[in-house]
């Protein structure tokens, strides 16, 4: 038995008990395990077309006629003697626990190298059943597979399957059933595994290229190849979004577009949710009136609580509900890998590695997400970079506060057609501006705190494939939904209550708040903002999201009384109080440039299992962040 | 007559067989498990924009390599039959 790290046994009791077996998931990336395991389980584990989208393991269960059967879907290998952090945990998986029945995902379209890597399961494992997937792609590309003497040459039932269109996932159960029962026998056949010996890392080369001898001697048997060239559309694609004149232009345009759809879709939804909301607070004022509440009630709930709650639903979840969708649908057309192709060479002169972009990318979604999405480059150094600077996309907490900002300040409120793209192409210069800096910190970091030899870039560029548009779009919309009231209620109704107390608790006819913000506020003039702002960037750790709503109760808090109802109110509300360009530019470096929220500190932690590190991820962007608004700050003040 | 040359000299396009992947360990082990090694039918398909990393196809699947990197595998040239 191979001896990877430790020992441990991955811990899935919670899974794994009361059920009768227990089956696992396995692949190569990127061949829709996600999506197999989805359908025979019916949970909503997040599928996208490229390596390395599932890094963790997920659990899930499943009847099948009148067992219970628990499913593990473990993250996609290339294979599993090899080095990456995300195989090693399915490499570990395999190894340590007992299972009663392993599916092997494969991809049609590849299936000479796929056959090389189920036959590497195949040596380990003996109950198992392969699972042809995506055959209706394969079938247009003129590749015939005949399974049952693909079934014969491997010793296990071979189903073909297309898991999108749920295509023979109900023959698959049945199998998986039969062999956990004992109705089906897999043959574990020696004559594959001749001369293998997978216990030596050392003998790799020699093992690997024992399967790729064995999996071509099958294929030769088994399939037949109709036609010449493979994924002609893919190739045509390619020459467009890759090309040299044309690539990186339309990389931008895309971007732009994603942005103007979401600040000119996310207005409308927005407006209606706080009339909404607004017309309600009126109700709940005359309720409490009725019922005679004491003031102190009626502050913390509706002045604190409500209001928070309500400012982060109607202004923070419109463009997040109209983004992530579309992002998602980005995700599922398999566009990502090629964006990191395009960008590598920038990436490889800051000694960071073109997989990088890929987990921005994720970072623009979560800063968590992103960071535990570094698992999918190699190199300890390079992951390392890609983590402390992860931050430096601003997640789905600050984005809308980034959208909130460019329009009151930049583009105008108006919301015309003018308006809109000239928000976009803000979001889209300050995204730019992201990740130079992002490059720029790598380069540094390369250079001193995180100095080691460059790993290399080998990426699978997948084909191109069309999204299932509206089960993305519906899935990513309530997933995202439900994600951002959950948050609000869980971060923000606390933080409202909070906010209430610290502006209303009076010590010598001082509110608490005013205390604090009046003793940050030297400092937060001296860079470009004010007490108030670093207070709220203070008071917005566990969430970004709280950010605007802290600064408008503590505005309104110290005399400045007024409903807010839209844009316009909230900008006259931050010019009343001494708000200008500069403070807008500040407070969008400082959004940009600040310590990661609590979740993604946390993660760091768990990811770099190090203080140390935790702690340069929370203080390098603090204090980059501080440095610029200071330059900013007092380069505007001689203009100005 | 069969001529050795590196897999960054082969022009988009042609299409070359691999001889040796003369890579660190664990990088050629990635190799290997992309199907990248010898015996495999090799052929670079387009670059990226800035003319590093390229894309190969290779076992009916495309890869993206830098040019340091394919600088260490060592193919000959197949000419073109079909």
């Amino acid at each position: 038995m191979l001896t990877r790290g430790s020992n441990r046994k991955v811990d899935y009791d919670k899974e794994i008990n009361n059920t009768d077996y227990q089956v696992v998931l396995t692949g190569n990336p990127n061949v829709g395990k996600s999506t197999v395991f989805n359908a025979i389980t019916g949970m909503k584990q997040h599928t996208g077309n490229w390596t390395g989208k599932t890094v963790e393991c997920a659990s899930g269960r499943a009847k099948i006629n009148d067992k219970v059967f628990s499913f593990i879907d473990l993250p996609g290998t290339y294979s599993i003697l090899s080095f990456s952090k995300e195989e090693a945990v399915a490499a570990d998986y395999l190894m340590h626990n007992e299972t009663d029945c392993a599916i092997i995902v494969i991809d049609a379209n590849v299936i000479e190298r796929n056959l090389s890597f189920a036959l590497q399961i195949l040596s380990i494992v003996k109950n198992a059943v392969l699972c042809l997937n995506l055959c209706d792609q394969a079938k247009k590309n003129g590749i015939i597979i005949d399974t049952e003497e693909l079934a014969k040459n491997l010793g296990i039932p071979v189903i073909a399957t297309c898991a999108t269109k749920c295509n023979g996932l109900e023959e698959l159960e049945q199998t998986v059933y039969d062999i956990c029962v004992g109705n089906i026998k897999c043959f574990h056949i020696d004559e594959l595994f001749k001369n293998i010996d997978i216990s030596h890392k050392d003998k790799y080369k020699e093992n690997a290229e024992l399967f790729k001898k064995q999996s071509i001697r099958i294929c030769k048997k088994c399939v037949t190849y109709n036609k010449s060239e493979l994924n002609r559309n893919t190739r045509r694609l390619d020459k467009i979004l890759t090309s040299k004149s044309t690539g990186i232009p339309i990389m931008l345009l895309l971007f732009a577009f994603l942005f103007w759809i979401t600040a000119i879709g996310a207005n409308y939804p927005s407006m209606w949710l706080s009339n909404g909301f607004e017309w309600l607070k009126e109700q709940l004022y005359i309720f409490m009136d009725f019922v005679n509440a004491p003031e102190f009630l009626r502050g913390i709930l509706i002045d604190g609580v409500y209001t928070t709650l309500t400012w982060v639903i109607s202004v923070m979840l419109p463009p997040m509900a109209i983004f992530f969708p579309l992002f998602s649908l980005l995700e599922d057309s398999g566009y990502l890998p090629r964006i990191a192709f395009n960008l590598d060479k920038f990436f490889a002169k800051c000694g960071a590695h073109g997989k990088q972009s890929l987990t921005m990318a994720m970072g623009i979604g979560c800063n968590a997400c992103g960071v535990t999405g570094c698992r999918i480059i190699e190199s300890p150094q390079e992951r390392l970079i890609a983590v402390l600077t992860n931050n430096f996309m601003p997640c789905n907490g600050r984005f809308p506060m980034l959208i909130a900002i460019i329009m009151m300040f930049f583009a105008g409120t108006s919301m015309t057609f003018g308006s809109s793209v000239l928000t976009a192409v803000i979001l889209l210069a300050i995204i730019a501006f992201c990740v130079i800096v992002t490059l720029i910190v790598s380069k540094i970091l390369s250079l001193t705190l995180a100095k080691g030899t460059q790993s290399s870039f080998a990426l699978e560029l997948p084909p191109y494939r069309k999204p299932q548009i509206l089960r993305t779009i519906v899935r990513s919309f309530l997933d995202r939904t439900i994600f951002v009231l959950g948050r609000a209620v869980a971060v923000a109704a606390p933080a409202g209550a909070l906010i209430w107390i610290l502006a209303n608790v009076y010590v010598n006819d001082c509110s608490l708040l005013s205390y604090c913000t009046e003793f940050l506020d030297p400092f937060g003039k001296f860079i470009g903002l004010d007490g108030t702002i670093i207070m709220a960037f203070i008071l917005g750790f566990p969430a970004n999201e709280t950010v605007i709503p802290v600064i408008i109760m503590s505005y309104m808090a110290s005399g400045t009384l007024m409903e807010y109802s839209g844009y316009d109110q909230l900008l006259t509300l931050f010019t009343a109080n001494g708000w200008t360009i500069t403070t807008a530019i500040c407070i969008i470096i400082m959004c940009i440039m600040h310590y990661p929220c609590s979740t993604t500190v946390l993660t760091i932690k768990k990811e770099t299992k190090s203080l140390k590190w935790t702690l340069v991820s929370m203080i390098l962007p603090t204090v980059i962040g501080i440095i610029l608004c200071m330059i900013t700050a007092n380069v505007m003040r001689l203009f100005l | 007559m069969e001529e050795i040359c590196k897999l960054s000299e082969i022009p988009v396009g042609k299409r070359a067989l691999i001889a040796e992947v003369d890579c660190k360990e664990n990088l050629r082990n990635r190799m290997y498990d992309f199907g990248i090694m010898n015996g495999s039918v090799i052929s670079p398909v387009f670059k990226s924009p800035f003319g590093d990393p390229v894309a190969y196809l290779v076992n009916n699947a495309v890869i993206a390599l830098r040019n340091k990197d394919s600088h260490n595998i060592y193919v000959t040239k197949i000419q073109n039959t079909d």
